[in-house]
């Protein structure tokens, strides 16, 4: 499978990436190096095979569904580009 | 007194502890050393020399008062990746701009509780995307090391390129570092230094800025192995903040050097040997071979037949889980923001400002395996090709191998700006080609020095062991260390 240059600017758009024509045609040639690459896999017989979901067959340590972090607002905006009163601050989404 | 930089941490520890100078001296003796030496090696992109003489201080006051940790009074270096509280951590990539967390990971938590001092933060490859250190928004690291009769720089290998050349050139006594895809072996290796990426879940992997989550697992390089066995014990712990931590009690991984390896089963893969792989590096394993058969392990041939798909798998499922992780950066919460005329054309325009080409690559592919239609087709066969090759493994150790013996790369350092590598991605991903199985099966890997080749430069073997069996790793490369002896770069910086 390879990718066209209308594939690589929705895929840039699905991964909102903003890309120049430029950056898109490059990336044509890139993409189908890497995906020529991976292309080796469809050799592999895997009838049967169950994909892998964990490396170390585990199961995920629950907790007590308690409270045991938090009250720390201004700690989670203090790195934000734009913030006011606690909140993050975005362009406008709803008209 | 011979320099302070020049000690290992078993050294820095023993004189330390005999009163023979402070904390606050040997950190001063790395903080000048690094002064002296960072604006040519770029290994750091943040020091600290304020906070890591208030933590030598309070190291030196603790001793005084007779409490002492394991890693008392040791300076080290921090990669870029883990969350260090209210220091520069931004995984090296320009979109994290300014970000100083309000918290600490787990790993670099365990170190200063144990009393080691922070002398700054190591560069590497931008999200630890990189086999050579040049995709960091930090420029490139330069390798402490060059080919005899050239000047030439060269690369220290990524992604923890930094780290490798800061312990290499002695400007920590010992460096945090990460591994995805071969990002601490590779670089020890490079470097003439000793590096373990552990078991998956050894490492907690809180608060360590996330790349390829099943993969990802933190390790220290250190100068000798006994050094990187000090640094583990330290490192690693039961975290109930991270879900994929394994509660196995970690063992004092320093008592299992010096043990003998005699009847050990060391099995060689066959499909280690890759085309056009030079006759040194065939050669430097089979020295590897002849040093353990004469410590008295038994050595035995293997096959992993599905050793050429791992890398190609890893192609599909790092990007595809670094398209997730990396899907938080946009320009909200932390870092850039570039403005747009609304909300969607801010987060295209402060992505495409914000990461390098080889991330932008990776979240593409990474976006474009998971898109409708193509799941089946890459992802979901990735990972039965995953359960495959972790299969490999568990035959082999089924059938009594203790470890697995292979070399770390298949070349030493190469050049900075290499135009053969520069003008194929591919190229650059098959340096992980003998280190990224071993992430794919979660087991654990060490790079340990082997000898230098013909143009000086240091060669690394690799040994691959069974889950949460590091010690055995310790022992194996202790008794390659011994026969090969230590490599220190000759200082021209």
């Amino acid at each position: 499978m390879s990718v066209d240059l209308a594939t690589v600017k929705r895929v840039a758009r699905l991964a909102r990436i903003a890309v120049t024509e430029e950056d898109a045609n490059r990336m044509v040639g890139e993409l189908n190096g890497i995906l020529g690459f991976v292309e080796q896999l469809s050799e592999v017989d895997v009838t049967g095979v169950e994909p892998m979901t964990s490396v170390t067959p585990m199961d995920m340590r629950k907790r007590q569904d308690d409270v045991t972090d938090g009250d720390k607002a201004l700690d989670i905006v203090a790195n934000a580009p734009a913030t006011d009163h606690n909140f993050f601050l975005v362009p406008k989404v709803v008209e | 007194m011979t320099e302070l930089t020049s000690l290992t941490i078993a050294e820095a520890r023993e004189k330390l502890k005999a009163k023979e100078f402070t904390s606050v001296e040997l950190t001063k003796a790395y903080l000048d050393a690094i002064e002296a030496a960072n604006g040519v090696l770029n290994a750091y992109v943040a020091v600290t020399p304020e906070k890591a003489l208030e933590m030598a201080k309070s190291s030196d006051e603790r001793r005084a008062a007779g409490r002492v940790g394991a890693l008392e009074g040791i300076p080290l270096g921090i990669k870029d990746l883990f969350g260090t509280r209210d220091v520069h951590t931004q995984a090296c990539s320009h979109i994290l701009d300014g970000f100083k967390p309000k918290y600490e990971s787990t790993v670099s938590q365990n170190l200063w509780d144990d009393g080691a001092v922070m002398l700054g933060k190591l560069n590497m490859d931008e999200f630890a995307m990189g086999s050579s250190n040049e995709t960091s928004h930090y420029g490139a690291v330069i390798n402490p090391w060059k080919a005899k009769g050239s000047n030439q720089q060269l690369v220290p290998g990524g992604s923890s390129g930094g780290s490798a050349a800061a312990v290499a050139a002695h400007l920590c006594a010992g460096a945090t570092a990460t591994d995805t895809g071969g990002s601490i072996r590779q670089p020890a290796a490079f470097t003439g230094t000793v590096g373990i990426k552990p078991t998956y879940g050894r490492c907690s992997r809180w608060g360590i800025v996330a790349f390829a989550s099943s993969l990802d697992q933190a390790g220290p390089i250190a100068r000798d192995v006994r050094d990187a066995a000090i640094m583990l014990k330290s490192m690693a712990s039961i975290d109930l903040k991270d879900t994929t931590s394994v509660d196995i009690p970690v063992p004092d991984y320093e008592a299992s050097l010096g043990q003998s390896v005699k009847g050990m089963k060391i099995g060689i893969p066959k499909e280690y040997r890759v085309d056009g792989m030079p006759e040194e590096i065939e050669a430097l394993w089979q020295q590897g071979i002849a040093w353990l058969k004469d410590a008295g392990a038994e050595i035995v041939d293997i096959t992993l037949p599905h050793t050429k798909y791992a890398l190609p798998a890893y192609y599909i499922v790092a990007p595809a889980e670094a398209s997730s992780n990396l899907a938080r950066y946009d320009g909200v919460r932390y870092g850039l923001r570039v403005d747009g005329k609304d909300i969607i054309d801010m987060y295209e325009k402060t992505r495409a400002a914000g990461f390098g080409q080889e991330v932008k690559r990776r979240i593409m592919i990474g976006t474009y395996v998971l898109s409708a239609g193509y799941y089946d087709a890459y992802y979901l066969r990735a990972q039965k090709v995953r359960t495959l090759i972790k299969r490999d493994f568990e035959t082999v150790f089924d059938a009594g191998v203790d470890a697995i013996l292979t070399p770390a790369t298949p070349s030493s350092a190469f050049g900075v700006a290499d135009e053969n590598l520069a003008s194929d991605p591919v190229k650059m991903y098959l340096n992980d080609i003998f280190t990224v199985t071993v992430n794919m099966a979660g087991l654990p890997g060490i790079a340990v020095p082997a000898g230098l080749d013909h143009k000086g430069l240091p060669l690394g073997l690799q040994l691959i062991g069974k889950p949460f069996e590091e010690e055995t790793l310790f022992r194996t490369a202790h008794v390659i260390e011994k026969a090969a002896g230590r490599f220190t770069p000759a200082k021209w910086w």
